[in-house]
């Protein structure tokens, strides 16, 4: 069996390809091939979330992703997140409410945010604890992170309603 | 720890799984979603010489309703489990099991044919087909077979899987309007392992005696655990809070927890019984839950 593999994907919208060690996953190939090093590697074994990225518009823990499987696939990281504004008024609520401090956990959180606003416009505040209760966070103690996707779910209903 | 050096194999049909298994020898390992295989291989636990893919094989994709079941692919996510609305109707225990499992980004991969093939002793969905009396469909090159879920689940992550033959598909029984499907657990944390978890599956007549009941644990010994003696209390009985403390009674010859990290066997009988009696209260009639 091989144990280097070509896979041609999109990363932030650009088209790539690349040959890979199948021993690398998702976020080592985001990091050493492309450069991209938002997405940070904690664990490396899927419990500490800070690694979230989305994979074909779902997210993922990408430690647990294996770059040689993704040939086709459509990836999107922090750094897409933050260039098409998708998630533009979380990032200011995260600096608002002071809901980043070391920033290790929050290119993970915020793709983890971002999937409540999408998936879950009416999450209460015990459903975004649930919901990022896979996204460790060792500096914050979590509440202004709650109240930070809290203040954006709120604003974004009002400005639904208006 | 990085993965160790292995190779990887990427499959779109069975037929070219069955020729990718030839090759690549008995070590290889198949990948679905990797959730728990990938983690294990960070902490080196194990070692395949390679990976084979099976991610792209449509057949294993899908989930669609017969008259009788409810015939769900061995790809389907923990994800889509949760709100495909086919599950919801005819499989509702599936549908509330799936947010218990890990975290929304793992849901989003973990497939459904792994969790089966895994048989942790503590996970959700190997109690959930037993509970529902689910059929599980393998395939290897030499055929189909079918195996009940209580025969297919041998012991701590043990399967009747022999080598070279996968899981393809789960087949459940549809459900009736007397079908009560509930599941509950403890965890420390949420998105944890349970602690000890119930999947409860009963059937309900009009005048509330139990004409069918599956009572299997979770969490609290060496695989999915039929609680026979406590179902059989419970079957023929109507349910009152007075029958549901017989079956709680009758647990103590149903269980035989082993110590684990969590605590030892008088934690896990007593977390037992506390969640038989918080799955099967909301099914009363509303005048003896107010009680
Ligand atoms: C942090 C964390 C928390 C978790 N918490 C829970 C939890 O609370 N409850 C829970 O149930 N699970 C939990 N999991 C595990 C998760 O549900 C996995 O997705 C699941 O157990 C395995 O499914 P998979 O598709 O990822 O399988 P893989 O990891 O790809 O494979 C697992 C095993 O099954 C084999 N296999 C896979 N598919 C098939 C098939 N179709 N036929 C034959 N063999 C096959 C593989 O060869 C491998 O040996 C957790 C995982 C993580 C990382
Ligand atoms: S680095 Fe992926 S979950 Fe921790
Ligand atoms: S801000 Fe430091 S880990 Fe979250």
């Amino acid at each position: 069996m091989n144990r280097r593999i070509d896979v041609s994907l999109t990363v932030n919208g650009e088209k790539v390809s690349r040959s890979v060690d199948t021993r690398t996953h998702l976020i080592d190939f985001l990091r050493s091939e492309l450069g991209l090093t938002g997405a940070h590697t904690a664990c490396e074994h899927g419990v500490c979330g800070a690694c979230t990225v989305r994979v074909d518009g779902d997210a993922v823990r990408g430690c647990l992703v294996m770059a040689a499987s993704l040939d086709g696939a459509v990836v999107e990281t922090i750094e897409g997140l933050s260039d098409t504004g998708e998630i533009r008024d979380l990032q200011a609520a995260f600096v608002a409410r002071n809901a980043s401090q070391c920033g290790y956990c929050t290119p993970g959180m915020l793709v983890s945010a971002a999937d409540i606003l999408k998936h879950a416009p009416n999450a209460s505040r015990d459903d975004i604890r649930e919901h990022i209760s896979g996204n460790y966070c060792r500096c914050t103690g979590y509440q202004a992170i709650v109240d930070a996707i809290d203040d954006v779910l709120k604003a974004r209903r009002e400005s639904e309603a208006a | 720890m990085k993965w160790p050096a292995m190779g990887y194999a990427r499959v779109d049909s069975l037929d070219g799984l069955w020729r990718a298994l030839d090759a690549a020898g008995p070590e290889a390992q198949i990948l679905a979603g990797g959730q728990s295989l990938l983690a294990t291989l960070s902490f080196r636990l194990s070692e395949p010489s390679g990976l084979i893919d099976i991610t792209r094989i449509a057949s294993l994709k899908g989930i669609g309703v017969t008259e009788a079941a409810l015939r769900i692919g061995a790809l389907t996510r923990h994800a889509d489990l949760a709100r495909d609305p086919l599950v919801a109707r005819h499989a509702p225990l599936l549908a509330q099991a799936a947010p218990l499992i890990a975290h929304p980004a793992i849901r989003n991969r973990g497939t459904i044919g792994g969790s089966l093939a895994l048989a942790d002793p503590a996970a959700e969905l190997p109690a959930c087909v037993v509970a529902l009396g689910a059929t599980i469909v393998l395939a290897s090159r030499s055929g189909e077979r079918r195996v009940a879920a209580s025969d297919f689940f041998k012991g701590l992550f043990t399967t009747d899987l022999e080598p070279g033959e996968i899981v393809v598909a789960v087949e459940v029984p549809v459900a009736t309007a007397a079908s009560r499907q509930t599941i509950v657990e403890v965890t420390r944390r949420s998105g944890d392992y349970a602690m000890a978890g119930l999947a409860a599956v009963l059937s309900i007549q009009a005048d509330g005696g139990v004409a069918d009941c599956r009572l299997v644990f979770f969490g609290v010994g060496s695989g999915a655990e039929i609680a026979q003696a406590a179902s059989a209390a419970l079957i023929g009985q109507q349910l009152s809070d007075a029958s549901i403390a017989a079956a709680k009674a009758a647990l103590a010859d149903d269980l035989d927890p082993p110590s684990d990290l969590h605590g030892g066997p008088e934690l896990k009988r007593h977390l037992a019984g506390v969640l038989l009696a918080r799955a099967l209260r909301p099914f009363l009639a509303r005048s003896e839950q107010a009680a």
